[in-house]
């Protein structure tokens, strides 16, 4: 343990490059395997609930893509305002490459949680605060996606894009803490750091293994693109003059 | 074993939209995000490539 790991060389998008390519594979099958086993558990062994039928396992789903959606955004406004701050590239880069991930998990909780209000509570949707809040966040990573989109300089576009990520960020807090603080159709944290897990463990057992599932799926999907950002970026260097030109 | 055959699975307890609707999308998405990604990163390493402007013989 001599030689401690220098984590900064990693900042240069050649060698980032370089240990995505080694990563991803596993981060794959990881996510590959964590998906069978809490899908199986999910549907084999769980049992039916009491009050929700079969209806409950959206929750699986669900919840997952709840929290990666908030999650993402976090780390997409903390990598927007470090590459504001110290003028990183890779940090303003890898916000821009967490943001159609994060984009997609907002879309997935609204929509499995619409396919889950219908049958308990008789609605796709209402204007509460947890839905509400959920749908702002949506359309706080497409006006992210479209501003940077917009703008062609790419040190302009990064800090635009870093101003809006850290003003919208007060928004995540709002959806999570909505349904304490507001009258709301949409039920409880199902699980929190004060108490125990008000579900069968089963249930949470599958619900943890499948956001673990999400997690793995996010970072390989995400360094994926900020692969190919870092390509479109660098194009003119010599370390992607010598990549090998398939891949 | 929660269920007494395939049907009864796939019916999810008269659910069956609402579940299979909500992973169909679910699983529609998660496949075509990481194909687009790697789309990406293919079209990027092909540009990168190709010759630009300014190595071109006249």
């Amino acid at each position: 343990m001599s030689t401690p790991i220098r984590w900064f060389t990693f900042a240069a998008p050649s060698r980032f490059y370089w240990l995505v390519g080694k990563l991803n594979p596993w981060l794959w099958a990881i996510a590959l395997a964590l998906t069978a086993a809490g899908l199986y558990i999910g549907f084999f062994v769980a049992p039916t609930d009491a009050t929700q039928g079969d209806a409950y396992r959206i929750i699986f789903i669900h919840v997952p893509a709840a929290w990666m959606s908030m999650v993402l955004y976090l780390a997409m406004a903390f990598w927007a305002a470090m590459g504001w701050m110290f003028n990183a590239r890779m940090a303003s880069l890898l916000a821009r490459a967490l943001a159609p991930t994060g984009a997609m998990f907002t879309f997935l909780a609204l929509w499995t949680g619409a396919f889950w209000g219908k049958p308990t509570w008789g609605t796709w949707w209402v204007w509460d605060a947890r839905l509400t809040s959920e749908l702002i966040l949506l359309f706080l990573y497409l006006g992210f996606i479209a501003l940077q989109s917009a703008i062609d300089d790419v040190v302009r576009g990064d800090k635009a894009g870093a101003v809006l990520a850290i003003v919208g960020a007060v928004n995540v807090p709002i959806i999570y803490f909505s349904v304490r603080w507001w009258n709301t159709l949409h039920q409880g944290a199902s699980i929190s750091a004060t108490a125990a897990p008000t579900m069968a463990h089963t249930m949470l057992l599958a619900m943890l293994l499948m956001t673990f599932a999400f997690w793995a799926y996010a970072f390989a999907v995400v360094f994926t693109r900020a692969q190919a950002l870092a390509l479109e970026r660098e194009r003119d260097t010599d370390w992607v003059r010598a990549l090998p030109a398939s891949r | 074993m929660i269920w007494a055959n395939w049907s009864d699975f796939f019916a999810m307890g008269g659910y069956a939209l609402y579940v299979w609707g909500a992973y169909a999308v679910c699983l529609a998405l998660m496949l075509a995000e990481p194909l687009l990604a790697r789309r990406q990163r293919r079209q990027a390493l092909l540009a990168a490539h190709q010759p630009s402007m300014e190595d071109r013989q006249p």
